[in-house]
């Protein structure tokens, strides 16, 4: 929860010709000595005024408060979702929230006692911890004669996890040189034949051989043959960081990790993950797959 | 997986006016436009109305809009018209024509909100410059409806998706908060006597009056209106209606159709011995002339006032804004018996050539009477027995206006009376000049003033009788002894023209109107008539004694902040 203090105000360009107008205004008044030229000229001032306190006002005491925002993968918008309460007895329509690292904005409206949601889409490139950092209120409410603008900083943070790589699971072979499968998951069922890959089949009955010849960085689905089993058999499936060819980069690395995640989950396979200094035990399940995803996205991050 | 969408919503200046806007300013536009397209030519007034309906449809239908250059043919021909109208650009009213025109191309080319804001504005110029038409009530409360139609449109451009009640309120609101702002400054923003720059020449053409001229029909165009000259308020008694003669503008100068004031001369006030002193204040409606207004004879002036050598009182500058003067006269005092020679001279002078039945009228009596003053009494004779018709609609006359008016037509206004009576005497000899300005007026009851309106506008005569001094003669009241008595509505005949509100038997209309002027008096004095000296008097009163702008700014600027700050 957070409420601000202070709101910056200056005319905008609109008020600049505003004042303009009035001192025309008011000139040929005193030239015609016009009486009523005069009150037109003042009543309007005193809307300039009015305006100034009410645009101020329209951010003054707006407590903001973040709500916790969910995960993203890197190369999506981290939705960050601001809650904006009114404790005043007055609406205070058009108040641009704006997000000023990335100039995500949006625009809402709080009613008298009321709150509103300000969800701000910011671009999450990197894995990891994404700060909200700075955020500004703006308005020009009533009138657009002025900008009132106020800074927030809430305490808010989204988890990033690594962009996921569509790419093709280890081979089998390869996993249980580095102990990926387990003993008793492998050979209890009958190879019946092949079908094209879809996406919810485990990555373990991929026929990885007949597409080692594409050796492409993108695999694609439609080219890969998932072998089929007689038997549905539970498998246990280690993802190692240690697997990847080192050639590949860390990032390229822990991207692969994360697709290869997704799919186990689609695949609903019992699966683990080995980092350097760190694993998570074998599971299935939302939850374990968030708790996967989100030691890739913070591994090695300060 | 999607790209992150920034969710930029247009800004407002971007966005394409829509009705709930456009709607508000049109609104505005429509009531500043309206008294404007009472006084403006037909063709402007429907070019102006079909490109605000131009823009209207396009708000329907985008592709409608014309493109630019559609627009500067429009501009080129609608100068070319107010040029030919007025074979002027610059001016009151060419200028107020320009204005009215460009409300409508400027509304034409708004493509986004931001351009409305330049609308809004123009709309503003076009409300205040009513004023220097009318500053009446229902012109103020019209002008305040407009901007506040116009403030709705600003509000929903900053807040396009609120309901319109809703910025209507807003709108409202703010207008509402800012009337006690808007009045402290109206009373303490430091007021400078304008003007700061020399004004058009027609600036306060259309300000009904009596004119420095007087020929047949001047004056009875000027009593077809109900508009009021002045106002009077008689702190003590108040005079017999008889007495109730206001001077003005005195002619001498006659040139066979137009009596003319000629060059006055400056006088010095002699103020008059005897008589019963009359002191009362007079509101004085602006008529663009030098002329004030006073009951015979003048026993003290203003401080603003000259006197002249023929008994006129005059400000300095012309009354181009309501002014308040107190004076005091002297009712039923003796005339001054001296008068130099010269201008003796000047008050028998004729043209030759004219009127030769009037002038051989006048010569008889001459004939018949050696004195100055039996030529009057028969002249006054001759005035009570013919029992010329007395009328408003005078019929048109030709060369011999005074014979025609005499001896054939025998009906006039009073300017015909007195033109003919001052002719008379000056063919028979005696000195004698037509005075203007106004006779009676009538008290409202409810705040007991006096309002002299130009329907009271009268012509008389003055003679010079040696010895005595100028004698008024009303030539007009000699035959119409009901003009007099009764004001112009008994006098004139059944089914003559008379303002409305004079004809008989509208009673509730005339209760109606006495409040309503009543009400409108105030407003003249407080609002109106608001200027640099009442604001010294309200400082001294509020202990703000020698005030100068700086104490002004400084307690301006303080109060004003009190209102922020609360």
């Amino acid at each position: 929860m957070l409420g601000h203090r202070r709101v910056y105000i200056v005319p905008s360009r609109l008020g600049l010709f505003f004042g303009a107008t009035l001192a025309i205004l008011l000139v040929g008044s005193i030239n015609y000595a016009l009486s009523l030229g005069f009150a037109l000229t003042f009543l309007l001032a005193g809307m300039g005024l009015a305006a100034m306190v009410q645009t101020t006002r329209n951010l003054a005491r707006l407590t903001v408060r973040a709500v916790r925002s969910e995960p993203v993968f890197a190369g999506d918008a981290a939705h960050f979702r601001l809650g904006m309460m009114n404790a005043g007895d007055f609406d205070r329509p058009e108040i641009l929230v704006r997000h000023l690292a990335s100039n995500v904005q949006q625009t809402i409206d709080v009613a008298a006692g009321d709150s509103a949601e300000a969800v701000l889409a910011v671009p999450a490139p990197r894995r990891g911890w994404l700060a909200l950092g700075r955020v500004m209120l703006e308005t020009r409410f009533p009138v657009g004669l002025f900008r009132a603008w106020s800074y927030v900083e809430p305490e808010c943070r989204c988890l990033v996890y690594p962009r996921p790589e569509a790419s093709p699971l280890p081979p089998l072979a390869q996993s249980a040189r580095a102990g990926g499968a387990r003993a008793h998951a492998q050979g209890s069922d009958d190879f019946s034949g092949l079908r094209t890959y879809q996406p919810a089949d485990s990555p373990r009955h991929v026929a990885w051989k007949s597409v080692a010849r594409n050796d492409t960085q993108h695999a694609r689905s439609d080219a890969m043959l998932t072998k089929q089993f007689a038997g549905d058999a539970v498998a246990e499936l280690w993802l190692d960081l240690g697997d990847l060819p080192p050639a590949l980069g860390l990032e390229r690395r822990l991207s692969r990790l994360a697709g290869w995640v997704l799919a186990a989950e689609r695949a609903g396979a019992l699966y683990g993950l080995r980092l350097p200094g760190t694993g998570i035990e074998p599971g299935r399940g939302a939850a374990h797959g968030a708790a996967c995803l989100e030691a890739l996205a913070l591994h090695r991050t300060a | 997986m999607s790209k992150a969408k920034p969710s930029l919503s247009a800004p407002p200046a971007q966005r394409p006016i829509a009705w709930r806007e456009f709607a508000f300013l049109l609104a505005g536009l429509l009531i500043v436009a309206g008294p404007h397209a009472l006084r403006a030519p037909w063709w402007l007034v429907a070019l102006t109305l079909f490109l605000y309906a131009w823009r209207s449809a396009g708000v329907w239908n985008r592709s409608l809009l014309p493109p630019a250059w559609v627009l500067v043919v429009v501009v080129v021909l609608g100068m070319a018209g107010i040029w030919l109208q007025y074979r002027a650009i610059f001016g009151r009213t060419p200028g107020m024509m320009l204005l009215l025109l460009f409300s409508g191309l400027k509304l034409l080319e708004s493509r986004h909100q931001r351009d409305l804001a330049a609308v809004v504005f123009l709309t503003w110029f076009l409300a205040i410059t009513n004023f220097l038409y009318t500053q009446s009530i229902p012109t103020a409360l019209g002008m305040c409806t407009a901007v506040a139609a116009s403030v709705a449109a600003l509000v929903t451009c900053a807040a396009p998706r609120r309901a319109p009640r809703a910025n209507l309120r807003t709108a409202s609101l703010l207008l509402g908060q800012a009337v006690p702002a808007a009045l402290v400054l109206f009373l303490l923003f430091p007021r400078v006597q304008g003007p700061l720059w020399g004004l058009p020449q027609d600036a306060y053409a259309g300000i009904s009056g009596l004119a420095d001229s007087m020929s047949p029909g001047s004056l009875s165009q000027l009593t077809l209106s109900d508009a009021v000259a002045f106002r009077v308020d008689f702190p003590g008694d108040t005079p017999p209606r008889r007495a109730l003669y206001w001077r003005g503008p005195v002619m001498w100068d006659f040139d066979g159709r137009t009596w003319r004031q000629g060059n006055p001369a400056m006088g010095e006030l002699d103020p008059p011995a005897s008589g019963t002193r009359i002191e009362y204040s007079v509101l004085l409606e602006p008529h663009n002339r030098n002329w004030l207004f006073a009951l015979e004879v003048p026993a003290s002036l203003p401080p603003q006032a000259r006197y002249l050598a023929d008994g006129q009182i005059v400000n300095l500058t012309p009354v181009r804004a309501r002014l308040r003067y107190d004076i005091a006269s002297a009712i039923d005092a003796e005339p001054d018996p001296d008068e130099s020679r010269q201008t003796l001279e000047r008050a028998r002078r004729l043209p030759p050539g004219f009127n030769p039945r009037a002038r051989a009228l006048a010569e008889s009596w001459r004939g018949a009477a050696p004195r100055d003053a039996d030529v009057l009494v028969r002249a006054i004779e001759h005035f009570r027995r013919e029992r010329l018709r007395y009328t408003t609609e005078p019929p048109i006359l030709g060369r011999d206006s005074v014979d025609e008016f005499l001896f054939e037509t025998r009906e006039g206004f009073c300017e015909h009376y007195a033109s003919a009576f001052v002719f008379l005497m000056r063919s028979a000899g005696v000195p004698a000049r037509v005075v203007t300005g106004y006779q009676g007026g009538d008290m409202n009851p409810v705040d007991r003033r006096f309002t002299v309106r130009q329907s009271d506008a009268h012509a008389w005569s003055e003679v010079f009788i040696g010895g005595r001094g100028w004698v008024r003669v009303d030539p007009t009241a000699l035959s119409v002894p009901l003009r007099l008595d009764a004001g112009l509505e008994r006098a004139v005949a059944e089914g003559g023209a008379l303002p409305l509100l004079m004809r008989p038997g509208l009673q509730w209309l005339r209760t109606l109107r006495y409040n309503w002027e009543a009400l409108a008096h105030q407003w003249n004095l407080l609002v109106l008539g608001y200027n640099p000296d009442r604001q010294r008097e309200l400082l001294s009163m509020l202990g703000m004694r020698d005030a100068d702008w700086l104490d002004l700014a400084s307690t301006l600027l303080v109060v004003l902040g009190a209102f922020v700050a609360v």
